[in-house]
């Protein structure tokens, strides 16, 4: 008998099952489709190989290590390396994007770039890369996010962007997201938007998704490297709209024995109200260009999110991520503030890192995996917590004070 | 495919003024939520060919800041799909003028496609504008829809649209080709310049007879003239909902702002 083999590549109309898709205004059509038409070649071309990889190793600082985190092995039963991805430059795995879209805009004669950011990590990564190649960088971020992400902001503006304030709906990523999509309305001719995630329309989750696929490329051979195979039991990371998920994933997608996990941000509780967890609260619908899982009203008014970590503050996830869950190739759960504060000063004070916010999510699930003695764990740890934090020591000293 | 099958109050009203169009668009609910059958009325009794119903929307990513602002203040008035769809009915006891519903794709998705224009139909809705639909999903899924319902629909070019793409446009547009003046969002409110106008002409060369609409950034007399120039009419919507903002009682506020466009 032939089975016939879920894929978990997008098809000529960028559809991962049935997510994903380009649902744009006419006004960015020309846009979306001149980069349908070129993302593979460009990207594959030998020159653009070449620049990327070593830009990877010699600004990046890849390959990032993969490390045996024995402390945590030893309290949660199994053996669990992390990914360093933290350990990058600008702090998080969205420099791997920002490197090869700003490429990617080079040759196709983009002058001016914009990004929307959350946490700052995907802004800061994209002012990063404007300034190492000397192109004009307009940064959107909600009114809030500019509060609980300030060293960001700061670091954003020396690398000498612009940040602009979206200061409609609930002032987050999503508004941000809003914001930069009516930009690249505006400036249709000159301008590339650098998307910071696995999100939007069709090429953009697939393009994303290549870029950050350096990650599990290495995790393969540095676990083969430490335990002779190279693969895992589990990967695990944590998900906003899915960037490093997908970039951890995506070289495992047909290792069906590697079990795929994506910590959710329940923010104070699934049924409280105020949560992330966007693909167990949410339904078929379509955010920012594509179809996927989004948290909406019965009317389809899109649900603004809430999470304490900025970068999970989104409510919607990649189409990609949606058809691994409904597929039954992932597994999600969902972690709240509290357990990912938690996860936070565990990691800090086991293993002597201090991790994002977002990524200490992806370590709070782990209880909730039924882990076995022999089972390998991959996590990956997207990013560093420097910009965390006043946002931890505000939630401590809230603690504190009762 | 023939898009232009459907005969409806919109394609009586674009053959009885082809060339001098009016297409006034405002946001559902907006200034308040019981506010939008007396803006209809209004709107008809002064005359306008067609009325673009804004239904409001969390996340409109084609509109600028003054669309935004009203769908924001709508969605806080407690406007839902339901309430709209009753207020379209309650207007059509008194007015006849085409009415057309602006909405994003996903308002359509989840209210479930069929119900959404079966109850859309009932109430009295004559075509729509998504503009976020792409058209193999309009032409693949929902032509016949469209078609059972007797719904008009009309689709978007930019200067940016391909002339194969225009044509496409044409050909499923069951309505009026909408012709976007700039390539931007809502409420810009400029000159028109002369590359815009080689645009228009351009254009309007590719569509010959097929009736076409401008919209986007069309704000005063001599905009709407301008359009009237180069398409069958033009659609004016920031303008007037920044018009609607003004002191006065609605009908008054309506009539002085139709007054100063024709
Ligand atoms: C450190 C870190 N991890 C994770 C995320 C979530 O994004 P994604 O799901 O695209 O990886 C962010 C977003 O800002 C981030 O800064």
């Amino acid at each position: 008998m032939i089975e016939s083999k879920v894929s978990y590549h997008p098809d000529q109309r960028g559809y991962y099952g049935n997510f994903g898709g380009a649902f744009i205004p006419e006004m960015l059509y020309a846009n979306v489709e001149h980069l349908r038409k070129c993302y593979l070649e460009i990207s594959h071309s030998t020159s653009f190989q070449e620049e990327f990889n070593s830009l990877l190793k010699d600004y990046v600082g890849r390959p990032s290590p993969l490390y045996h985190a024995k402390n945590l092995s030893k309290k949660y039963g199994a053996t669990i390396y992390l990914k360093r991805e933290d350990l990058n430059h600008t702090g998080a795995h969205k420099i791997n994007n920002t490197i090869g879209q700003i490429l990617l805009a080079q040759r196709i004669g983009k002058k001016r770039i914009i990004a929307e950011t959350g946490a700052g990590q995907h802004g800061v990564a994209t002012a990063t890369v404007c300034a190492l190649m000397g192109i004009e960088c307009i940064v959107y971020m909600g009114e809030i996010d500019i509060e609980r992400q300030a060293p960001n902001v700061a670091r954003m503006k020396m690398l000498g962007a612009q940040v602009r304030p979206a200061t409609s709906g609930s002032k987050t990523l999503k508004d941000a997201t809003n914001e930069a999509i009516r930009d690249w309305i505006n400036h249709a001719e000159d301008t590339h938007y650098i998307i910071g995630s696995a999100i939007g329309p069709h090429p953009y989750p697939d393009m994303v998704t290549r870029f950050q696929s350096i990650i599990s490329e290495e995790i393969k051979s540095q676990l083969k490297e430490k335990t002779g195979s190279e693969l895992p039991d589990y990967v695990v990371a944590c998900v906003g709209g899915g960037s490093n998920a997908a970039g951890a994933f995506y070289h495992f997608l047909e290792d069906e024995s590697v079990k795929l996990v994506l910590a959710e941000a329940a923010g104070k509780g699934i049924d409280s109200g105020h949560s992330a967890a966007t693909s167990i609260l949410g339904s078929e619908g379509i955010i920012h260009g594509c179809k996927t899982l989004l948290m909406q009203t019965e009317d389809g008014q899109i649900v603004e999110p809430y999470s304490l970590s900025a970068g999970l503050d989104y409510p919607g996830i990649g189409p990609l991520h949606a058809h691994l869950i409904k597929s039954g190739r992932a597994t999600v759960y969902a972690a709240t503030d509290d357990e990912a504060m938690h996860s936070v000063l565990e990691i800090s004070k086991m293993e002597g890192i201090i991790p994002a916010l977002e990524s200490a999510h992806a370590l709070s699930v782990l209880s909730q995996m039924n882990l076995r003695e022999e089972d390998t764990v991959v996590m990956c740890l997207s990013g560093r917590g420097d910009k965390d934090l006043d946002t931890f020591v505000n939630y401590l000293e809230k603690k504190e004070n009762g | 495919m023939d898009g232009t099958t459907i005969e409806n109050r919109i394609k009586e009203s674009i053959q009885k003024n082809k060339g001098r169009i009016l297409n006034v668009y405002f946001t559902a609910g907006y200034p308040k939520l019981d506010d939008t059958v007396q803006v209809i009325e209004s709107l008809a009794r002064e005359g306008v060919d067609l009325i673009e119903l804004g239904i409001p929307y969390s996340d409109p990513l084609a509109d600028g800041p003054t669309i935004q602002k009203s769908g924001e203040q709508s969605l806080k008035n407690g406007m839902t799909l339901e309430t709209l769809f009753s207020q379209v009915k309650q207007a059509r006891v008194t007015t006849d003028t085409p009415i057309i519903l602006m909405g994003y794709f996903n308002q359509m998705l989840q209210y479930g496609p069929e119900k959404f224009l079966s109850s859309a139909a009932d109430s009295g809705v004559d075509g729509f504008i998504i503009p976020d639909m792409p058209m193999y999903v309009y032409e693949e899924e929902y032509y016949t829809l469209f078609q059972k319902y007797n719904l008009s629909i009309s689709f978007l070019v930019s200067p940016m649209t391909s002339e194969k793409r225009i044509k496409k446009a044409a050909d499923l547009s069951s309505a009026f080709v909408y012709v976007v003046s700039q390539s931007s969002i809502t409420g810009k409110s400029g000159e028109i310049s002369p590359q815009q106008i080689s645009y228009f002409e351009k254009i309007r060369n590719i569509l010959g007879d097929h009736p076409s609409l401008i919209g986007f950034g069309i704000h005063d007399k001599s905009t709407y003239d301008l359009a009237c120039t180069y398409a069958d009419g033009a659609i004016i919507g920031s303008a007037f909902i920044r018009a609607l903002n003004e002191e006065g009682d609605i009908p008054t506020l309506v009539h002085n702002f139709i007054k100063k466009i024709r």
